[in-house]
């Protein structure tokens, strides 16, 4: 079972954003870095130069590298950067791409293998062998999948296909035209002052009884709490889940990698006393893996009534 | 203007009483679906058995209607046999198009029933002409639904790209996340469009009163809280008032409806082929209104042209049926750009 380090969510500073990977770099346990811009086209701190450059650098590491193509293409710039994306990447022979709508299969198909994104929407087994034929190498399921539909497709996969499960991080749950970030602040989405640098994890919406429910992060909305599959990692070495995907996180992530490491090494004892509600204030959360709304704590509960003891 | 220029009006039927009142009040076509989990308005008491279906279309077809059928939720795991099921059903019913989100189920679609017209549901998410020119080459798809995510200039930037028809939402409840990839309603609680073909679903909602305030809960989640005076909205979860940094406000969307009445001469100069309308979940009065103040817009801009302006009369008809009583251009024009 390979760990892999999930594309970047949130938006942070070049500089941010190039520590974080220097030190990823330097981490043994993560095989696989995903990179690039997945939410929002004004996030340019990053250009696609930088990015290239980035994933030939994180290569010479050593790692295997993807390069995640913006989830929502709306404009026909979106669709040159995608296409600049790719011409830049053919250079780069171990680097290939995780496409994450029609748009992106459409540009990549016929290129490489590619990735296909947990936004492309494979719910069943006639999908998964149909995007196989296309050339997809390997597959993340929909976030809201469950541990039957995930099994159920892993055992169908076509020969050469390898499953990748999303195990932490707030999940990324929607996307829009419109920036509720601007929203906030009352600014409109062409002029909106890149106002998500100042929340490197989204901003908390909560209910009007003060539970925390989602997180608004620029046009994505993601879900407050994050999604934590701990305590399952050694059910998919069981079922034969080829890679463990955790998603960067400002502070943390390297802990978290550490424990979801030990854990894909079955040297886990107990997952609960593993995690660390720091982790995120706003909790942990497992439903969607158990069938259960994605809000529902299972582990979770273990987790704290542990720690409280 | 010629009237062959003008768009199709594509009017949803959740109920044969509703199929009658589109096609009585001018659609050009109605879209409908079976009555279970295969299509996306997967609501109790909607939708189609065969026996209503076979009615319906022997209806819609007798007065030169045409019929859509949606099947446009995914293939849950080792179900994909009642999908497929649909597919052969509607084909064999002889329905002018069927509509479909599912790549697994556009490739049987198109090998099974190879001469029968498929469209992309807006479920598809398809957002760019590379997206519908994917489903065009692969399945043969010869018309899509956009997401209510484009502004009029991008969606005329498709239409420019594609050789396939471009359908758009025209009014309805408004979707204010790129459809086909919104999972808020499971993370809420546990069924989404995607696999049960409902958001926000009816037994996962709770009207609570209290004195002096109705509050709406999904699934126990507070979605929102109406003083008495207010009117209290249908707990979507996308259209409810939160807290974010100390501020309760619409945080993703107000309860609000489309209606692209004003910009309709701009519709059908990009070459828009056809204008849906959003809500099988809806009544057949709301069906009434909608489609008879569509077809006599549409008529009117057959009819004058230059001269088309909104008449006072449509808004108010339509702002009767109008969620929150309110409207918007949504995407197309984003006032929030």
């Amino acid at each position: 079972m390979k760990l892999a380090l999930g594309p970047l969510l949130y938006f942070w500073t070049k500089e941010e954003v190039l520590n974080f990977y220097a030190e990823m770099a330097q981490n043994p346990a993560i095989e696989i870095i995903y990179v690039g811009e997945v939410v929002c086209s004004r996030r340019q701190q990053m250009r696609t130069a930088d990015w290239v450059g980035l994933a030939r650098d994180l290569t010479d590491a050593g790692k295997e590298v993807v390069v995640s193509a913006q989830a929502l293409l709306e404009s026909e710039s979106d669709l040159k950067a995608m296409r600049r994306l790719i011409d830049e990447l053919a250079e780069n022979p171990g680097c290939s791409i995780e496409a994450n709508d029609l748009g992106a299969v459409n540009l990549v198909q016929g290129g490489k293998p590619f990735v296909a994104g947990p936004h492309l929407n494979i719910y069943n087994e006639e999908t998964l062998a149909t995007y196989a034929r296309y050339g997809m190498k390997r597959w993340v399921p929909p976030l809201e999948a469950d541990r039957k539909l995930i099994d159920l497709l892993h055992k169908s996969r076509p020969a050469g296909v390898e499953t990748e499960v999303f195990v932490f991080g707030k999940l990324p749950l929607a996307f829009s035209a419109r920036c509720f970030t601007a929203r906030h602040y009352n600014l409109n989405k062409d002029d909106c002052q890149f106002k998500c640098l100042d929340h490197p994890e989204g901003m908390t919406l909560k209910t009007r009884e003060g539970q925390a429910f989602l997180c608004i992060n620029g046009i994505q909305t993601m879900s407050a709490q994050s999604y934590n599959l701990l305590g399952e990692v050694a059910t998919m070495r069981e079922m034969g889940i080829d890679i463990i995907r955790v998603s960067p996180q400002p502070k943390y992530t390297t802990e978290i990698v550490a424990a979801f490491d030990a854990a894909r090494r079955g040297e886990l004892t107990s997952a609960a006393a593993s995690t660390n509600p720091a982790w995120n204030s706003e909790g942990l959360v497992d439903g969607y893996w158990f069938g259960d709304a994605g809000i529902v704590q299972r582990n979770g509960q273990a987790v704290a009534e542990l720690q409280g003891a | 203007m010629d009237r062959s220029a003008l768009p199709d009006l594509v009017c949803p039927a959740g109920s044969l009483p509703a199929l009658k009142t589109a096609v009585d009040n001018g659609a050009d076509a109605v879209y409908l679906g079976f009555k279970n989990d295969t299509n996306a308005r997967n609501f109790a008491g909607l939708n189609f058995d065969q026996k209503t279906m076979v009615e319906g279309i022997r209806y819609a077809h007798g007065k030169g209607c045409e019929v859509l059928m949606a099947i446009n939720t995914f293939p849950q795991p080792g179900r994909t046999a009642d999908w497929r099921a649909a597919v052969d059903a509607a084909a064999d019913m002889g329905v002018d198009a069927i509509i479909l989100a599912d790549v697994g189920l556009l490739d049987y679609a198109r090998n099974r029933h190879p001469n029968q017209r498929l469209h992309l549901s807006v479920q598809g998410s398809a957002t760019s002409y590379e997206a519908i020119n994917f489903a065009h080459r692969e399945f043969g798809v010869r018309r899509a639904v956009l997401p209510r995510v484009l502004t009029l200039a991008q969606v005329e930037h498709v239409i420019k790209n594609t050789p396939v028809e471009i359908e758009v939402f025209g009014f309805g409840s408004l979707c204010v996340m790129n459809e086909g990839r919104c999972w808020l309603s499971s993370y809420a609680c546990g069924e989404s469009p995607n696999t049960v073909g409902a958001c926000s679903p009816a037994k996962y909602v709770k009207w609570d009163k209290k004195p002096g305030e109705m509050e709406t809960r999904l699934n126990g989640i507070l979605i929102d809280r109406f003083a008495d005076n207010e009117p209290a909205g249908y707990p979507t979860l996308c259209k409810g008032r939160f807290d974010v940094q100390g501020e309760t406000y619409y945080a993703l969307e107000e309860p609000t409806s489309l209606n692209v009445l004003e910009i309709l001469p701009e519709i059908v100069k990009i070459g828009v082929k056809a204008i849906k309308v959003e809500g099988r979940q809806r009544s057949p009065a709301y069906v009434t209104q909608v489609t008879r103040t569509l077809r006599a817009a549409l008529d009117a801009l057959a009819n004058e042209s230059e001269r088309y302006h909104v008449k006072p009369t449509w808004q108010a008809e339509l702002s009767k049926v109008s969620e929150g009583n309110q409207a918007t251009l949504g995407a197309y024009n984003r006032p929030w750009r």
